[in-house]
């Protein structure tokens, strides 16, 4: 009989601390940041105009064969004004950077480029949005790290800050380029 | 002659512009053309079904956001082709994950979201019932008792009632 009663006392309380921290956890949750659908997935088929050229296409194949990050970037982002001394500092280091320009205009971006330094080995050029879509982006700025088979290991929204690619995109992309060699090791004793 | 000339010039390029401005605000709004009202219908339903990522808690229908003009028109042109709604769901699912639908797909990490508040219903079913069960077995052990103290309490009374 006793028992019993104590359990009554209980069994709200265990659900109400259970409850209390699955909110809490919940808290610091930023129900905006979603998880890629692409994961593990390789990069859409595309094939799109390198900005500031008129001739020259880029292709998913493209970007295959080495470890890189993919920058969503757009001039009509203020973030990505924030993230960008970052980024140039990573493309000085040697982090292979592409970059995506995602529903701009190719005379603003350029002239973007022009004035606070470019990190990218080849900017894509975007208008539609169309690969964006295909990514899954929905918003600017978004960073992709992409290994040498060309499949997404992982995406990033938001600013990439000094403490984002120490803590979190550098690992990942030191862990990506250490999987690439084992096969090519394996290679040349084979 | 000429100072009025140069103020009627200007009120035309301000006209002009004024032109241009109203004609921005008319491109907001998109006209989608359908072959038949089953289709339209059809459309309208899918836009109310499917998320917004930008623009959160919104759906395809209500939201003004680029993300989801760009979404609404792909997926008109999808519905153009001769796509099934289910097909079109599954092209958004696959780029931007379940958050995209408001009806999450079955499967094992959804199935506290979809089974969740039945366990909790039929948890609460059972807790009524054994509580009623237990209270009702109770009660006539209860009434025996207390008839004896009654007795007790009456005999007792009625002992001490001559003095």
């Amino acid at each position: 009989m006793e028992k019993s009663k104590v359990w009554i006392f209980l069994a709200p309380l265990g659900v109400f601390i259970a409850l209390a921290v699955l909110l809490f956890n919940s808290l610091s949750n930023d129900p905006r940041l979603l998880p890629s659908a692409k994961l593990g997935r390789p990069v859409p088929i595309f094939s799109l105009p390198v900005l500031g050229t008129a001739a020259e296409q880029f292709s998913q194949e493209n970007l295959k064969g080495h470890v890189s990050l993919l920058n969503v970037w757009a001039t009509w982002c203020p973030s990505c004004r924030v993230e960008h001394p970052v980024l140039n500092q990573l493309a000085e280091s040697g982090v292979v950077i592409y970059g995506l320009n995602y529903k701009d205009k190719s005379e603003e971006a350029l002239s973007y480029l022009q004035q606070l330094g470019n990190p990218y080995q080849k900017v894509i050029y975007d208008e539609k949005g169309d690969l964006g879509l295909d990514l899954g982006v929905y918003g600017a700025p978004e960073t992709y790290i992409i290994d040498a088979e060309g499949l997404i290991v992982y995406r990033h929204v938001g600013v990439v800050s000094d403490e984002v690619w120490l803590t979190v995109l550098k690992p990942l992309m030191d862990a990506a380029s250490q999987s690439e060699q084992v096969p090519s090791k394996g290679g040349l004793s084979g | 002659m000429k100072r009025q000339f140069k103020g009627k010039a200007s009120h035309f390029s301000v006209a002009l512009l004024m032109s241009l401005i109203s004609f921005c605000s008319f491109a907001a709004i998109d006209v989608y053309e359908f072959d038949n009202a089953a289709q339209e219908k059809r459309f309208h339903l899918l836009m109310e079904e499917l998320r917004c990522p930008k623009c959160q808690n919104q759906n395809l229908e209500d939201s003004n956001a680029g993300l989801a003009r760009d979404l609404k028109i792909r997926a008109y042109n999808l519905l153009k082709e001769g796509k099934s709604n289910q097909e079109i769901v599954a092209y958004m699912v696959e780029r931007y994950g379940d958050f995209v639908t408001y009806r999450p797909p079955l499967r094992p990490t959804t199935w506290l979201l979809w089974f969740g508040p039945f366990v909790i219903l039929l948890l609460a079913g059972f807790l009524l019932l054994w509580r009623t069960w237990r209270v009702s077995k109770e009660v006539p052990e209860k009434t025996e008792l207390d008839r004896e103290r009654l007795k007790q309490v009456l005999q007792q009374y009625e002992d001490e009632e001559p003095e």
